[in-house]
């Protein structure tokens, strides 16, 4: 079980996996308050990308949770409070 | 007076040969797309054989973004549809969303990702199973999607009747257009080689046993022994013959005919319906039989369905009145894409004057047929007829026409 909080690269990975990156989409850039939507990823996307984020960290994301959540930084906020670590998003 | 539908772009995923020029190359030279599957080990399956598309790379031709939710047939018929469209001259991006409709067939769905996803859940548990699993799998899938690429917001829908489901999809997006929609992605592409989909596949019980790619799939052969499945087909691009004029279009020709049935109860004692359906595309292209130029058979393979083909195809063009051929004795039987392939076939055909040869195959003369074997013909060719039947009674005919 990771104890380390989970970072914007780490969003980054899983989201590739889960999802691939649209044409035209910079996932690299600055993203951290872009809207996931404007990135290319309707709530399947965001669906997989937490059931992922659930397996790999050992963790249980509530379902209004991850639909509240609309940016990368809401979603690293919430599974660091699921993981119960500090959000250190960049 | 009906509207005239033409096909204006073709994009082309076949065994024998990946992309239009290739396909048709390889086609009218008699290339030979079968042989032993690569996809999985079949060495365990009393069936052996495949046409399958070689050299097909997704990533090349995709964003990573569909990846992880599409099956092979998806990617296939998206790209496909790319190529159609650049062959169309249309850019999607500049017409109107509801102008354009899609229209595809399907026999199977996404048989690949599905296997891959259920290995999942009883594996590893139902929480490692794809959110993209509730529509990859999807008979609709390749519609939808090539719908969402291209930002085609028309009418849409598939087609499910097995191999003759690509040709209803053709005649159901030449409806569409006669209703006002001015274009229409159509065909199909099926893609099933995969464990799941092999086994079935076998269940119908229709597949060779042989492992001779040569002498494996033998329509109209005293030595047919069933059929070799195999994956791609077409996609095409189909507007009405005015808006491809006013927009100065390359036209291949025209969809001219179609008609349906379903066959009667087995053991009825009825005759089988394939006869009336191809009677029904020829009244509805307003052509007799000796219009008809060549006949792009279903060629099942199978020894008693091939009779009643060519008992059908003699009572309404007489003993070895028409050429036939089965250029599908190169890639196998591609289910809902074999349709599709034969129409860009006889279109391609149109151009050359060639009729593509049936490979392998000697011709059983019992049945009757003028069959077109071992090398290509050349001919005058203004019309031909396309017939495709679906497991469990379902027959459908196209007439294609020359443009001009």
């Amino acid at each position: 079980m990771s104890t380390a909080p989970f970072t914007l690269d780490d969003l980054r990975r899983v989201l590739l996996e889960a999802a691939g990156a649209d044409e035209g989409v910079d996932l690299a850039g600055d993203i951290l308050d872009v809207h996931f939507e404007s990135l290319g990823y309707e709530s399947l996307a965001l669906l997989e990308t937490g059931s992922r984020i659930e397996r790999e960290y050992g963790v249980a994301l509530d379902e209004d949770l991850l639909a509240d959540a609309q940016t990368p930084r809401a979603l690293i906020a919430a599974v660091n409070e699921a993981l119960g670590t500090v959000q250190q998003a960049a | 007076m009906t509207t005239s539908v033409v096909v204006t772009g073709l994009g082309i995923a076949a065994p024998n040969g990946l992309g239009t020029r290739e396909y048709w190359e390889a086609t009218r030279n008699g290339k030979n797309g079968i042989g032993r599957v690569t996809r999985f080990d079949p060495s365990s399956y009393p069936s052996t054989l495949a046409g399958e598309v070689p050299g097909f790379v997704a990533e090349d031709h995709l964003p990573s973004r569909l990846l992880p939710q599409t099956d092979r047939m998806t990617r296939m018929a998206l790209v496909a549809t790319d190529w159609a469209l650049q062959d169309a001259d249309i850019d999607p991006a500049e017409l109107p969303a509801y102008d354009m409709g899609v229209v595809t067939a399907s026999s199977s769905g996404g048989f690949e990702f599905g296997q891959n996803e259920l290995q999942k859940l009883w594996s590893q548990g139902s929480q490692y199973v794809s959110a993209y699993q509730s529509f990859a799998w999807f008979y609709a899938v390749n519609s939808g999607q090539i719908s969402i690429r291209n930002g085609m917001k028309g009418p849409s829908g598939v087609i499910v009747s097995d191999e003759a489901g690509g040709l209803d999809a053709v005649a159901h997006g030449r409806r569409l257009i006669r209703k006002g929609t001015p274009v229409v992605v159509s065909g199909s592409i099926d893609a099933s080689i995969c464990p799941w989909g092999w086994v079935a596949q076998q269940a119908a019980g229709r597949l060779t046993r042989s492992t001779e790619p040569t002498r494996a799939y033998l329509p109209f052969d005293a030595e047919a022994s069933g059929y070799v499945p195999g994956e791609g087909g077409a996609i095409l691009i189909m507007e009405s013959a005015e808006s491809a004029r006013e927009r100065g279009a390359r036209v291949y020709g025209e969809i001219s005919g179609y008609g349906s049935t379903f066959d009667p109860k087995p053991g009825s004692g009825r005759e089988p319906a394939l006869r009336k359906a191809i009677e029904l595309a020829l009244a509805d292209a307003d052509l007799t039989p000796g219009d008809i130029d060549v006949v792009f058979a279903d060629a099942a393979g199978v020894p008693e369905l091939d009779r009643i083909e060519a008992e059908a195809l003699t009572a309404v063009f007489g003993a070895r009145g028409v050429p036939v051929t089965a250029p599908k004795t190169m890639t196998g039987r591609l289910y809902s894409g074999a349709g599709p392939l034969d129409i860009a076939s006889a279109l391609l055909a149109f151009e050359e004057g060639l009729i593509p040869p049936t490979v392998h195959v000697t011709a059983d003369d019992d049945y009757a047929l003028d069959l077109v074997v071992d090398r290509p013909r050349q001919a005058p060719l203004r019309a031909a007829l396309v017939v495709a039947r679906g497991y469990g009674g379902f027959n459908s005919a196209v007439v294609v026409r020359a443009a001009g």
